[in-house]
């Protein structure tokens, strides 16, 4: 074991330099993995900004005839929330990740471009911070508007100049813009690292499920944000030079930009969902101590959700009025693309089934994600047929759904992979102790939040409204709903106190804590900048085993 | 620990040679997506402008500017292939060409345009047909723009004796962009003078 136990101090090791000097290090650097860690902390930043603005909703909606906030503050705050979490806390997460893992699992230095790699990042936290800009910096020309108030999706013709004067829409669209360079650029980055700088050994055959998705997810990246692009720099071409795209009045179509923009965002789920996807196939193994159920179907599965996801977009559209068509097509994709997913159940089950299971934090996660991942994809079914879509769109119960995959599934995925790495990336555990208590308090707070919001959709209770009546039979589902969000902030502060405590006083944590067989655990935690003295030889799909067990290396079993 | 199954690698690794590649291929996609929203966006409102001026009185076909264009790719391919082999004059020779030749099309654009505008009166905001041919043409003439910027930049470089053969990879990307923006034209030209008219 002398190359895992070998000190390999890099420069990051010196602690005397001063504090700008390192905040100085932190702001020039190219290192894909201080870039990585960045992205995370500016998405988990975001997520507490956009979480308490849900909060406050929650508080508004408790019970009938509240007047917590104005309505015109709750429709910036249900915007704010939707956009920030999509675009500054699921994209820098999951990309942040992608940084950090992609090149340590394949053996490489770094990614392919690194300066194209901190263009990225910068550029995503100036879109970032040039949205929430817009809550102090909204009045413009016509003294009207501070956030913007027109939805996550900024449908049409509601963003045209005549119904949303002022500057706020333009900060939505020129700040998601900025935010889509930056996501180009860093999955062209991601994309031609797996491709063109793999390790020696490190056929396609045996990358780690995590790359195999972020592969997936930066070709689709390359596919689905241009469209959005194309549909802002419209949508600005409409609002500044009087262009009559989606201006209904003079022959343009509102409907084209629901077409444009849900084939971005339709996909883009996807795009969120895979990493985790990723997260869960490379945690559930090890903390099952077995190998990946089905490394095949889970690959295949992976792309052919990427391939199958571009053409699902219109599920969000049925009751637009596209005809029975198009409306069986986008179902029967919806439907279809369930499959895979549905594969990719089985595998972690098949993984866990017989396994020596360790419910260590990371696993304790993954463990809710395989259940409110199932609800979240079993309501997506029911969603995808048409009729029932008709009855339920636009309801709480679609809230429900996607908060079940973006939060339920998404979120508790995010948070096993931080328990997980995080010794990687820092050199210190997490407390195990404080990580139960956060993830307990998280799942009951998540279930008793989500769980009850599915009812009240099917009472017939319409998201996005500011109040309700009190004869409606609503009143005491929205009041559980709202009782689960103290549970959740409880979480998510322990989280914080988790990592705030461990980062002094967490239990050092070695190359390779979990006994794992990706490469990044071959390396020193914190890495050094140049990640491997000796890149590792890849020779199986669980390089690390090889390496600890050279009389029993996988190889022949594959 | 196998000694054996550990390959000692250079502290600074050479990339790979496939990088450049891949990234423009990258990019390449990426733009093909944002142009191909705008070609449908065109296709879609074809013919579905509430008044006048419509395409098949104001439109001419810019045949030559076409032809400077999609000849230009050649001489860029030339000048790729000059550096290749060692010989800097040559290559800053046909990017002068290539330069010129893309300026020709840029310069043939904006007489269009000026022409369009303050003759036959069409602006961004009079139709459906001036919404969708103005952002769709003007998609591509600024990335003729930032071709002809690369290019420049090349050919100076030339001039300067700065270009050496080892730069003939990137000099092999930047010929890439500008084969693919000359194909896009294609698309365009196809749309807007063929089909739309």
């Amino acid at each position: 074991m002398s190359v895992l136990s070998r000190s390999m101090t890099g420069p990051e090791a010196s602690a005397e330099r001063s504090v700008v000097d390192q905040l100085h290090d932190w702001v020039v650097t190219v290192d894909h993995k201080r870039l990585g860690v960045m992205y995370v902390v500016t998405g988990l930043i975001f997520l507490v900004v956009a979480g308490l603005e849900a909060s406050v909703m929650r508080l508004q909606l408790a019970w009938p005839g509240l007047h917590i906030v104005p309505p015109e503050t709750f429709n910036r705050l249900f915007t704010m929330h939707g956009t920030t979490m999509v675009f500054l806390v699921g994209i820098p997460i999951v990309f942040g990740f992608g940084n950090y893992l992609v090149p340590l699992m394949i053996g490489a230095r770094d990614l392919a471009f690194p300066r194209l790699n901190a263009f990225g990042f910068w550029i995503l936290l100036f879109g970032g911070l040039l949205l929430h800009f817009s809550v102090i910096g909204g009045d413009g020309l016509y003294g009207a508007g501070s956030a913007p108030s027109v939805g996550w999706f900024a449908y049409a013709p509601l963003t045209g100049r005549a119904f949303t004067p002022g500057n706020a829409t333009d900060y939505w669209n020129l700040a998601i813009f900025v935010t889509g360079i930056g996501t180009i650029a860093t999955s062209i980055n991601l994309l031609t690292t797996i491709l063109a700088m793999r390790g020696p050994g490190m056929i396609f055959g045996r990358l780690p499920i995590f790359v195999w998705v972020m592969l997936t997810v930066s070709a689709m990246t390359l596919v689905i944000l241009p469209p959005l692009s194309a549909a802002q720099i419209m949508l600005m071409l409409d609002r500044y030079l009087g262009a009559h795209f989606f201006d209904t009045q003079a022959g343009g179509s509102a409907i084209m930009w629901q077409h444009f923009f849900w084939f971005f965002g339709h996909p883009e789920v996807y795009v969120l969902m895979l990493p985790g996807f990723g997260f869960v196939s490379e945690i559930i193994p090890v903390f099952s101590r077995k190998v990946i159920f089905g490394y095949t179907t889970i690959v295949l599965a992976t792309v052919s959700i990427g391939a199958v996801a571009l053409s699902t977009w219109a599920h969000h559209m049925f009751t637009v009025g596209m005809g029975g068509p198009l409306n069986s097509l986008f179902a029967l994709s919806t439907m279809l693309i369930s499959v895979p997913t549905g594969i990719k159940i089985f595998n972690w089950l098949g993984t866990m089934y017989g396994g020596k299971l360790l419910f260590r934090t990371p696993m304790l996660f993954c463990c809710a994600f395989l259940f409110q991942f199932l609800c979240a994809g079993l309501t997506g079914i029911m969603l995808s047929v048409a009729p029932f879509d008709w009855q339920l769109s636009d309801s709480y119960f679609v809230v429900a759904h996607f908060h079940f995959v973006l939060f339920g599934a998404l979120v508790f995925t995010i948070f096993a992979a931080i328990y997980y790495w995080f010794p990687k990336v820092t050199g210190r555990m997490l407390s195990e102790r404080l990580g139960r208590w956060n993830f307990w308090f998280l799942v009951i707070g998540f279930n008793v939040t989500f769980i009850t919001m599915h009812v009240q959709g099917l009472l017939g209770m319409p998201r996005r409204v500011y109040t309700y009546m009190p004869d409606r039979g609503w009143e005491i589902w929205n009041l559980i709903t709202t009782l689960g969000v103290p549970f959740q902030i409880v979480g998510v502060l322990l989280f914080v106190v988790n990592v705030i405590v461990s980062l002094r006083r967490g239990e050092p944590a070695g190359p390779d804590p979990w006994d794992a067989w990706t490469l990044e655990w071959a390396t020193t935690s914190p890495p050094p900048s140049y990640n491997f003295e000796v890149v590792p030889v890849t020779t199986s799909r669980r390089p690390l085993w090889d390496l600890k067990h050279p009389d029993d290396p996988d190889g022949p079993h594959e | 620990m196998n000694a054996a199954s550990m390959v000692p690698v250079p502290a600074t690794a050479v990339p790979h040679a496939w990088r450049g590649r891949i990234g423009i291929l990258g990019l390449i996609a990426a733009e093909i997506s944002l142009f191909g929203v705008f070609v449908v966006a065109y296709l879609f409102y074809i013919g579905k402008s509430l008044n006048g001026p419509y395409p098949k009185d104001v439109l001419d076909v810019p045949v030559l500017a076409t032809i400077c264009l999609l000849s230009s790719s050649i001489s860029v391919a030339l000048g790729a292939r000059a550096l290749r082999r060692a010989d800097v004059g040559r290559s800053g020779l046909w990017l002068l060409v290539t330069v010129l030749l893309g300026g020709f099309f840029l310069g043939a654009t904006a007489r269009e345009w000026h022409r369009l505008i303050y003759s036959a009166g069409l602006t961004i905001g009079t139709n459906l047909f001036g919404t969708t041919y103005y952002p769709l043409v003007g998609l591509h003439a600024s990335h003729v723009i930032v071709g002809l910027v690369m290019l420049s930049l090349c050919c100076v470089l030339a001039w300067t004796k700065s270009l050496r053969p080892p730069h003939a990879e990137r000099v092999e990307m930047v010929s890439w962009y500008w084969h693919f923006v000359d194909a896009v034209w294609v698309v365009v030209f196809t749309v807007v003078y063929v089909i739309g008219r």
